[in-house]
């Protein structure tokens, strides 16, 4: 027995997702991280590990709906249902609108925003009977901002802070938060395979003048999943350096 | 029947917050017991545990009164 608070993370082998999987492991959380691979889940067990025995790591591919569904059974017959949920995981397929197909914007949309809705499909109907619940979903500035070649990503993550605030209302009656982290120029795996010339092009929008860290939004992450942010909810909070300053 | 009619009244007292006197077999959730539609979704989700069973969306959407819901589990148990 544990009296852990359990947090599930999707899209926690690396970047971001790792950063929270790991904060939230480290203050007071069981965490169970999700990648899409078994070496993935692996990687996630092993990281998590090192902190807690009790912290695991699953797979889970948002994509996919069927596996979605029997996945999150999985882990809530053998969990119980989780205190906080991060939706983290997402994809790229960047592309100029012109020469986007319908895979790469369909792939986008599909993880990204529709991957969120099941795992919330999933995990709200149990943290209803709880009584509470922090939902928090990673966006992106480029939500808000929108991007040249990321017209995929900018509607999936746009469309996540609508459903966000949508949910929110929804459950708020029922002590259960549901908010959005929007990062901006982070370092991570997502944002290595950038173009130095377009990396410095982006940092010159910085006034911070630096690259975010994955821990810096993890902060954020933690934040709202805490009890401290209660009264907190349907809001999006960006943490990008003062890139956007709404 | 009785026993699952109690049964039933004792949910609808819990998840709606009302008063046993004033849950009828007539009574409307929405219009005479004050529910929210979130409200029918829990009663809905609380009656599926109470009678060990899973109640489909289009058929949760029909049980509008306190009679249809115990018809229901009658029914279907």
């Amino acid at each position: 027995m544990t009296d852990k608070v359990l947090a599930l993370v999707t899209g926690a082998s690396r970047g971001i997702g790792r950063a929270v999987a790991e904060r939230l492991a480290r203050t007071g959380h069981k965490v169970i991280g999700t990648a899409t691979s078994e070496s993935g889940a692996a990687a996630i067990r092993e990281a998590l590990q090192a902190i807690d025995p009790a912290n695991d790591g699953i797979v889970l591919n948002i994509a996919d709906a069927a596996q979605t569904a029997e996945a999150l059974k999985a882990f809530l017959d053998q969990h119980g249902t989780p205190e906080v949920v991060v939706n983290n995981a997402g994809i790229t397929r960047d592309n100029l609108f012109l020469r986007m197909s319908d895979e790469e914007w369909e792939a986008v949309i599909n993880t990204n925003l529709s991957g969120v809705f099941r795992v919330c499909k999933a995990m709200v109907k149990p943290m209803l009977k709880q009584k509470s619940g922090a939902i928090v979903n990673v966006s992106s500035i480029i939500g808000t901002t929108g991007n040249a070649g990321q017209a995929n990503y900018a509607a999936a993550k746009a469309g996540l802070e609508g459903f966000t605030r949508s949910l929110a209302q929804e459950v708020a009656s029922r002590n259960i938060t549901v908010n959005c982290v929007a990062p901006g120029f982070i370092k991570t795996d997502m944002t290595d395979v950038l173009p130095e010339a377009q990396k410095e092009a982006i940092l010159a929008t910085v006034p911070c003048k630096r690259l975010g860290q994955a821990e810096e939004i993890a902060a954020a992450v933690a934040f709202l999943a805490s009890s401290d942010a209660k009264y907190i909810t349907g809001q999006t909070i960006h943490v990008n350096g003062g890139m956007n300053m709404g | 029947m009785s026993n699952i009619e109690e049964r039933v009244k004792k949910i609808v007292c819990e998840q709606l917050g009302v008063k046993e006197e004033d849950v009828k077999a007539s009574s409307s959730f929405v219009d005479d017991l004050g529910a929210d539609s979130l409200d029918t979704v829990e009663l809905v989700m609380a009656l599926e545990e109470e009678f060990e069973t899973e109640i489909p969306d289009e058929d949760a959407e029909k049980l509008t009164t306190v009679q249809e819901a115990i018809d229901y589990i009658v029914a279907n148990l």
